[in-house]
């Protein structure tokens, strides 16, 4: 069966391309503290040697819209073109190709649908900078096959939180199910505190930095009773309007399992919303 | 009310390089131009399949055509929309990261818990 060799939660931010490329008097005073983190973060990926790349996160309504919105959908296609026309527009992310894995693909849907989640599914996903910032950060070579999915955190009616819990707890079983010798990592991002479009956004610092302090205690110490018991859907507004991304965070807690510390964890305070960055290694940290 | 389509026009002048400079030039007129042509099309249908019902209410039609993202967030349209559009429309005119807060600081009045958002 095929083996869980890192299972890896991280903020995505779409401004880290621009300012860790820029030189000059256009490099950001944060940009080189921030790559030095990032160059660690990545290690832990490389260390693991995956050969493909599970990775979740959520449209930006780019492909999914409200006329036809999925909660949970599994992208099945051998390739992915990524990144859209409003991401290089305000990010300036580049566009990319990912190779597909797609029999893994269909194996995460045949065998979700079989465990009681009614999983949407695309044949021709174009994805976006939920995932494509986390290649950019730990795979920059863009080499791997990846199996894209993807929540809906953004568009209400939302999934309760331990809808996405559940949904990790059962991707890392079904994964490991996989009749394959193949070695899979477990990526996802989502948000700590964040506020988009609202009084609070772009602040020196996080909107919330007693929730973001908590949470980072929750993902580290793998505190699921914790963490399930202070967020609710309602609860998420009060760190930031964006705030529910913080969902796809407990889905990885899921996929690592509950009361799993983290073997490597780190965080960036920023301007507008904090970095953190967590890998655990199910069978033990690669030598 | 319809805060659906709202963000259907944020939405679908958002993806469209020149419907983004349109909107930004001449707002009131191609609000006009979007509902009367654009509003009723069904995403991922041919022309001859649109809706029939949709329109704006007259607070919405005046928010979009003002360019006044205060009343947007009044009246629930999706945040994350409407400030993609905007910063691609205005974040030009100004130094690093001073519409994204001065975006921000003209909805300070708006206290928790925000307009609802759910279409």
């Amino acid at each position: 069966m095929a083996e869980v060799v890192a299972v890896i939660a991280s903020t995505h931010h779409p401004f880290y391309y621009r300012a860790s490329t820029a030189t000059g008097a256009d490099r950001p005073p944060f940009a080189d503290e921030w790559v030095r983190k990032i160059t660690g973060f990545r290690e832990t990926l490389t260390k693991a040697n995956p050969d493909v790349l599970v990775m979740v996160g959520s449209d930006h309504f780019h492909q999914l819209w409200l006329d036809n919105m999925p909660q949970f959908l599994v992208g099945k296609a051998p390739f992915y073109d990524a990144n859209w026309y409003n991401e290089e527009r305000e990010f300036g992310l580049p566009r990319m190709l990912l190779k597909g894995q797609e029999d893994l693909s269909a194996h995460i849907l045949r065998a979700g649908l079989d465990e009681g989640f009614d999983l949407a599914f695309s044949n021709e996903l174009r994805i976006d900078h939920s995932v494509t910032c986390p290649i950019i950060t730990l795979r920059p070579e863009a080499d791997l096959p990846i199996v894209p999915i993807y929540t809906n955190i953004f568009a209400p009616p939302l999934p309760q939180p331990k809808r996405f819990v559940q949904l990790g707890q059962a991707i890392r079983e079904i994964v490991e199910s996989w009749p394959s010798h193949l070695r899979v990592a477990i990526i996802g991002t989502g948000h700590l505190s964040l506020e988009l479009g609202g009084p609070r956004q772009f602040g020196p610092h996080g909107p919330d930095p007693e929730f973001d302090q908590k949470a980072v205690e929750w993902i580290a110490t793998g505190d699921l009773d914790r963490c399930l018991a202070e967020v609710t859907l309602d609860s998420l507004h009060s760190p930031g309007n964006a705030t529910h991304g913080f969902m796809d965070f407990m889905l990885m807690m899921g996929v690592a399992g509950a009361g799993q510390k983290a073997d490597y964890v780190d965080s960036l305070d920023l301007f507008h919303t904090m970095e953190a960055y967590f890998t655990w290694y199910p069978n033990g940290a690669p030598r | 009310m319809s805060k659906y389509l709202v963000d259907k026009f944020l939405f679908t002048i958002d993806r469209d390089p020149e419907l983004v400079e349109r909107y930004r030039e001449a707002p009131r007129e191609t609000v006009d131009w979007w509902e009367a042509e654009r509003a009723n099309a069904v995403l991922n249908c041919h022309a001859g399949e649109a809706s029939t019902w949709l329109r704006f209410t007259e607070e919405e039609r005046e928010a979009l055509a003002a360019h006044d993202h205060v009343k947007l967030f009044e009246l629930g349209a999706h945040p994350f929309l409407t400030l993609t559009l905007f910063i691609a429309m205005f974040e030009r005119d100004h130094g690093p990261l001073e519409y994204q807060k001065a975006f921000g600081a003209r909805l300070a009045h708006f206290e928790m818990p925000y307009p609802d958002i759910a279409t």
